[in-house]
């Protein structure tokens, strides 16, 4: 190769590698230069000496695994709610004429587009104590008493998957609207009836969606913040809690880094388990291709 | 999909039902604040015995409440500003180098977007701690253009690779140098996905909760950080002025972007 | 205007192990419209573009009126391109498109509007200059990219697949009017297309491309009658290569020992329009189908090939009676009867 043509190939691909520049230097300086800190923070006392002290304070804790606990609970519980909800809404969707699905979209881009603290302080007036859900049911003669309903376990949960419902709808509908509709049909014309047709083809077919969904469920959903904050009135504390009380009420960097590793771990552990889930279906997918 | 079933009607009927139920459960809490923002009285009653526009009132005439405001517009602006042009040159280098490099870029770019905002904004707080930058402006607009930057890039990427890159090799051919191949080619055909750009960037900012709460000070509170603050505390009404607002802007939105796609 | 010659030198082109450009050599005279035939993959975009500065080339060089240009920039090389799809840019109208290169040139506005307005003339799209792009249909398009790719007098014209998205009739107007054009401002281009039949009309020279190299470089009528290659007599038309031992001459006993081109066209069912010194062959009628202007006859030879003859219907009058399974004898001109070296069938 010719040594100063060599050069201009080098000095277009530099020219276009610099184009990124800003954004690399942004986000390097402000998202993974901060993530790096944490780890380094994690080992440092507060006297500014390297140790695994906070490690060892962390994790001997038992609000930190309660902690733990809770943040599990409310991921699991929202992905469940999530695909119970979800799933239907998206084969409804999908099976509407593009008009109709189309302007029933807007259902769903409102809430993502509009501020998660407007839309909890609308479930904070929805479901206090003489809230307007509470008021239905006791005026309905369903229930005698308020139902706590806020300030606890249940309204986090509300509150998420409200969250969550847009953001895992997306994928799952995008991947039911590409199955070919000639596809159920078929299964139809062999005499496959509505539920089987739904399990044996538009579910697997869509399971990439379903796997999307869930992984930007979980992703959102470990490190939620603001709404056990306002719904959990105090008594439900994930992990994103626990690390706010921990930075501003005890000013412990290093716990609090402690406590944001524990959550990159656990990113890691779902991130891996959704790249196996995804690479068994497509190997399945080759399986089934090879029968 | 399902009109293959045409017999199975209750089934059919069922699942629609099911599924109006969900779509009511979606907006119901962004509905419910607006009855209530033109409320006379201090309770949060429903349906309100009289209206009044006294929280809008207190909302406008509210020092604080105009502080913080003024923060979020000059924060999203600033935010949409930098991340929306970086983010551009940052799509064109990915689409032009394409195969590994590109992937990598985007595996960094695209790191904020897919780490919970508590571990950045603990991150963000730490580092800017240290450099004793807590509490500026300058912190929290770094935090933001940071989350506003995948968005501006997932926005831009596709449209990059609907255009017609030729015309950049036409121009170039003519004897337009890179910059202005780059600013009269393509930012005028592009204007309209970065327009969205600009739009989702500005909304992601003034979105923001979780890095103002942790970063931004008493004097340049952001109006998410004080709204999660008199949340935490009590039930102010004047919050469901906000929101109406707030929703009011977001539906104009939502019919600028779905009419976009539709011409 | 004034032409530059073009030099091609030694020109080299890989993607990984893809070998685009394999050593290409090309000389171009002034004015001359030379045409890079080849099918797709063959290299002949790429070498376009090495020309224009749009793919960086690995090693070689290309001399613009003597002056090497290898390493110069697209925007610095001042040449004329009209892209496959036109490349037109949408958000502007005609008039702004063609006047951009001037724009870029600081030329004048008056003079500028002047200019742009006497090349929208030559392309005939006078009373056009306020449409928008959209608005144009795609022989209107390809007339404003030929007219934004001559207002600034480039030194060089080059044409990558120009016509490949108009309709047939269309296409062969455009392809007379772009010769004319090439005659009168008497501009170098480099032309480049896949259709064989458009090549041989424009040009006044082809190289013919295969796999990265350049397998012929000729006038159209030697490329045609004369081919130095079998990929070459192949993609140039219906081409019957015969191999040795098929064929004799009409006035000699023994069967001819090179590997021969004939084309379909060249035959005849009488021996008097070959001449004494023509080749005569024999084989079975296989099929035969009426085109028209043209009887298409295929015979099976006794080595089993088989050779296609096409015979002029007024020629023909025999043709129809001839049934599948006889015997049938075709002639050929010594002129039209090509040998291959080297060839194998």
């Amino acid at each position: 190769m010719d040594p100063a043509l060599a050069a201009d190939a080098r000095r277009e691909r530099r020219f276009f590698l610099s184009l990124s520049l800003p954004a690399l230097v942004i986000v390097g300086s402000a998202a993974i230069l901060p993530i790096l800190w944490i780890v380094r923070q994690s080992f440092l006392t507060t006297a500014g000496e390297y140790s695994v002290g906070n490690y060892e304070k962390v994790l001997s804790s038992g609000l930190t695994w309660s902690a733990l606990l809770t943040t599990l609970e409310l991921s699991i519980g929202t992905l469940a709610v999530c695909m119970l909800l979800g799933l239907p809404l998206a084969l409804a969707l999908a099976s509407a004429r593009p008009r109709v699905a189309n302007l029933l979209m807007a259902f769903i881009m409102l809430p993502l587009w509009t501020s998660i603290l407007v839309r909890t302080y609308g479930w904070l007036v929805l479901l206090r104590r003489d809230g307007l859900v509470n008021a239905v049911l006791t005026g309905s003669g369903l229930t005698t008493e308020p139902l706590p309903l806020v300030y606890n376990f249940t309204g986090t949960l509300i509150g998420m998957v409200h969250y969550m419902l847009p953001l895992f709808v997306l994928p799952v509908y995008a991947a039911m609207r590409d199955i070919d509709p000639n596809l159920t049909r078929a299964a139809a014309s062999m005499g496959a009836g509505l539920g089987l047709a739904i399990r044996t083809v538009i579910l697997p077919l869509s399971a990439g969606g379903i796997v999307s969904g869930s992984m930007i469920v979980f992703i959102y959903t470990l490190g939620f913040f603001i709404t056990p904050a306002v719904l959990g009135g105090g008594k439900v504390n994930p992990i994103s809690i626990r690390i706010e009380r921990t930075l501003s009420t005890f000013q412990d960097w290093g716990a609090a880094s402690v406590l944001g590793l524990l959550l990159l771990v656990l990113l890691a552990l779902v991130g891996v388990t959704f790249w196996a889930a995804r690479l068994l279906l497509t190997q399945n997918k080759l399986g089934v291709a090879h029968a | 999909m399902l009109d293959a079933y045409p017999e199975n009607r209750l089934a059919l009927a069922l699942l629609w039902a099911f599924s109006a139920l969900v779509l009511a459960f979606l907006i119901l809490p962004t509905i419910v604040v607006v009855p209530l923002s033109f409320s006379a009285s201090d309770l949060l009653e429903f349906p309100p015995r009289a209206y009044s526009l006294r929280w809008y009132e207190n909302f406008f005439g509210s020092a604080t409440w105009m502080a913080a405001l003024r923060t979020s517009i000059t924060l999203g602006t600033l935010t949409a500003l930098i991340a929306v042009p970086s983010a551009l040159l940052a799509c064109i280098s990915m689409n032009r180098l394409g195969g590994k490099t590109a992937v990598t870029l985007q595996g960094i770019l695209l790191t904020p977007s897919v780490t919970p905002g508590i571990l950045l904004a603990i991150g963000l707080f730490i580092v800017l701690a240290v450099q004793h930058l807590v509490g500026t402006l300058f912190g929290v607009l770094v935090g933001h253009v940071v989350l506003a930057i995948p968005v501006a890039c997932i926005v831009l990427l596709p449209a990059l690779a609907r255009f017609d890159w030729n015309q950049v090799q036409a121009a170039r051919s003519l004897g337009a140098s890179w910059a202005r191949a780059i600013g009269g080619i393509i930012v005028p055909q592009l204007r309209i996905s970065l327009l969205s750009a600009i739009l989702m960037a500005f909304l992601t900012s003034l979105d923001e909760s979780v890095i103002s709460i942790f970063v931004a000070s008493g004097q340049n509170s952001t109006l998410p950080k004080l709204m999660f603050l008199s949340l935490r505390d009590q039930i102010d009404p004047t919050i469901a002025a906000i929101s109406t607002l707030w929703t009011a802007i977001v539906v104009i939105v939502v019919l600028f972007v779905t009419l976009r796609q539709k011409s | 205007m004034k032409s530059f010659p073009i030099t091609v030198e030694s020109v080299r082109k890989a993607y990984g192990s893809y070998l685009a450009l394999d050593d290409v050599s090309l000389e171009i005279e002034a004015g001359e419209f030379l045409t890079l035939l080849g099918p797709s993959g063959s290299g002949k975009t790429t070498l376009l573009m090495a020309v224009a500065g749009f793919v960086l080339l690995d090693n070689g060089k290309i001399l613009l009126g003597g002056r090497d240009i290898t390493r110069l920039p697209p925007n610095k090389r001042e040449l004329g391109i009209v892209f496959q799809n036109y490349a037109l840019f949408p958000h502007m109208n005609v008039l702004a498109n063609v006047e951009y290169p001037l724009a870029l040139r600081k030329i004048p506005r008056v003079d500028a509007r002047r200019r742009a307005l006497d090349a929208l003339a030559r392309v005939k799209l006078e009373g056009f200059a306020q449409r928008d792009i959209a608005a144009l249909s795609g022989g209107q398009r390809q007339r404003v990219a030929l007219a934004r790719a001559i207002v600034f007098k480039p030194r060089v014209m080059l044409m990558d697949e120009p016509l490949s998205a108009l309709d047939k009739n269309l296409r062969e107007a455009m392809q007379y009017e772009i010769r004319r054009l090439h005659d009168d401002l008497g501009i170098t281009t480099i032309y480049v297309t896949h259709d064989q039949r458009e090549a041989l009309t424009m040009s006044d020279r082809i190289a013919v491309m295969n796999s990265g190299r350049i397998e012929q470089i000729d006038t159209p009528e030697r490329v045609y009658h004369r081919p130095l290659t079998r990929f070459v007599a192949e993609f140039m038309g219906e081409a019957n290569i015969v191999p040795p031992g098929s064929v004799r001459r009409i006035d000699g006993v023994d069967a001819l020992r090179e590997t021969l081109m004939i084309r379909a066209e060249s035959f005849h069912l009488d021996p008097a329009f070959a001449g004494p010194d023509g080749v005569a062959l024999e084989g079975v009628l296989r099929a035969k189908s009426f085109r028209g202007e043209n009887w298409l006859l295929t015979l099976e030879l006794d080595t089993r090939q088989e050779v296609l003859i096409s015979v002029p219907a007024t020629l023909a009058a025999g043709c129809a009676d001839l049934a599948p399974g006889q015997r049938v004898a075709a002639f050929a001109p010594a002129a039209k009867v090509h040998a291959i070296a080297g060839a194998k069938v």
